[in-house]
């Protein structure tokens, strides 16, 4: 759990963190502001869900997660019993912790419109060269203020994207669901290592299994928010 | 009947051959334990590495199911060379010994003998089936605990939760038992036709590594005559580590992606049992007893 923990923590410094650092070089925008103070009012919250992995050489079950938060930026991602997968890079669970830390430069781009809803595209580029990430586009709803999908280019990891929807946690800016979405490299292990002589699959069917995106989705069913988490759980 | 098995069973465990298979077992699996234990999780890491480029796994993957498994993979290939040993002596032992002849002049009919000595040498198999079981699954378990089995395969990965993945083990050993009994039965068949062991048992091994390798190789030509090679259906105990998913591509629990497969093995390797054992007894009650 440490590695997910570290990687989760360290999406959020890559991901959001970062992006909204007070820096007196940086220019913020109004919207992502307000996004921010809408966010702000969660302290930490311990999340239960259901997680299922589509990824298209992986063949997993939906599993039953818990999500901790604690403010300025812990979280832990624990699934109940068993073996969970989440994409390196890390998956930001919740954007929360986007308040933090701050040190972006925020591009208006326009409007857009995203599932019926019309949004405002911010594109946010960090000013530290050293960061991992390059570019993140943030899809936002000016009403609401909330988040609605980011994308976002790192230099180590890929790109990818994570698309929120929001329900009876909204007025907090948590996400009902996430869907995590990043490339998928090819899998394949030498069958000398897996004894699997002679079963080979048919080509076609291998290639079906490559060149394709994986998800991962996150569906809350309940949030307790700001009940106190002890540090121990992170 | 029963008499004449435990006549059987007695000579069986009074030879000290015997309990070679049961210590090569326990031996080839304290090894492998031993290794796991102190280095699996690089062997883990070596295994992972195409996975660990895109996701990150959390859990204990190396745990008491996967290792049965990996044991599993390994000693079901060299099993039947050590079931081979008992089998393929079980007549032509005692028809080098001179005791056939006596055995036959006994009210008991040839064929009752033929059946008793099958049945003894099919439960012997049974026991060291049952000793590989406890040793790879159950000492396993014990040593390195439980959780999911996340099983990688040439070219996808199975992650199957840990209260789906008992009974699958009682299903492989189950059918790994029909295996092995395709294997005893082999070697009692080649045991009928000779006066001396080193010939069947010889002769077992080879049949076994030669469809082996038939059964390995993708060449077309070979692909013809695969169906009807036992060797290739002893394998097929994995089917009930594969797992059905449905269009949204979640694993169906409880689940087995090929139940067809399966069957067909089961049907085949029977087809084998019958046919060894009915030939073993038409060519014993053939047999002009000389020894």
């Amino acid at each position: 759990m440490k590695n997910i923990t570290s990687l989760l923590h360290a999406s959020y410094i890559l991901l959001f963190g970062l992006i909204f650092s007070v820096n007196v070089n940086a220019q913020t925008d109004p919207l992502i502001e307000k996004v921010a103070q809408k966010l702000a009012l969660v302290n930490d919250y311990v999340a239960e869900g259901t997680m299922k992995t589509d990824v298209s050489f992986i063949k997993a079950s939906l599993g039953k997660v818990k999500i901790y938060f604690k403010k300025p930026n812990l979280l832990k991602v624990k699934k109940e019993g068993g073996i969970s997968l989440l994409p390196r890079g890390g998956v930001s669970l919740t954007i929360n912790t986007l308040l933090n830390t701050k040190g972006y430069t925020a591009i208006p781009v326009g409007t857009q419109i995203l599932n019926g809803k019309n949004v405002r595209v911010i594109k946010l580029i960090p000013n530290d060269d050293n960061l991992d990430w390059v570019i993140s586009t943030l899809w936002i709803d000016p009403v609401e203020a909330l988040v609605y999908k980011t994308a976002t280019t790192t230099k180590e990891s890929g790109s990818y994207e994570i698309t929120m929807q929001y329900g009876a946690y909204a007025q907090q800016g948590l996400a009902s669901k996430i869907i995590f979405s990043f490339n998928t490299k090819d899998y394949k292990l030498p069958n000398g290592i897996t004894l699997e002589f002679g079963d080979d699959e048919p080509v076609s069917k291998q290639k079906a299994l490559k060149n394709k995106k994986g998800t991962i989705e996150i569906t809350y069913n309940k949030y307790t928010i700001n009940k106190g988490i002890p540090n121990n759980i992170f | 009947m029963w008499s004449l098995i435990k006549v059987e069973l007695y000579k069986i465990f009074s030879r000290p051959r015997t309990y070679i298979a049961f210590g090569a077992i326990a031996a080839l699996i304290v090894v492998i334990h031993l290794g796991l234990k102190i280095d699996g999780d690089s062997y883990a890491s070596f295994l992972m590495k195409d996975i660990n480029d895109t996701l990150t796994v959390d859990g204990k993957v190396l745990n008491g199911y996967l290792i049965c498994y990996i044991l599993l993979q390994l000693l079901l290939v060299h099993v039947p060379l050590l079931v081979a040993l008992i089998a393929a002596d079980m007549i032509s032992g005692e028809a080098n010994l001179g005791t056939l002849r006596l055995l036959f002049t006994t009210p008991y009919s040839r064929t009752s003998w033929v059946f008793a000595k099958f049945i003894a040498a099919s439960i012997y198999t049974i026991l060291l089936l049952i000793w590989l079981a406890f040793l790879a699954l159950f000492v396993s378990m014990w040593i390195f605990g439980t959780d999911d089995l996340f099983l990688m395969k040439s070219n996808y990965v199975v992650l199957i939760e840990q209260n789906d993945v008992l009974w699958r083990y009682v299903g492989a050993f189950v059918f790994a038992s029909f295996s092995l009994l395709t294997v005893t039965s082999l070697g009692f068949l080649l045991s009928s036709l000779s006066n001396n062991s080193i010939g069947p048992i010889v002769g077992t091994m080879s049949a076994i590594v030669f469809f082996t390798i038939l059964s390995t190789l993708n060449i077309p030509l070979f692909t013809i005559v695969k169906p009807y090679l036992f060797t290739t259906h002893m394998n097929n105990w994995k089917e009930f580590f594969d797992i059905q998913v449905n269009s949204n591509n979640e694993a169906i629990k409880g689940s087995i992606l090929n139940i067809p497969k399966i069957k067909t093995s089961l049907v085949v390797l029977t087809l084998h049992i019958i046919l060894f054992v009915s030939a073993s007894i038409i060519i014993i009650k053939k047999k002009d007893i000389l020894s």
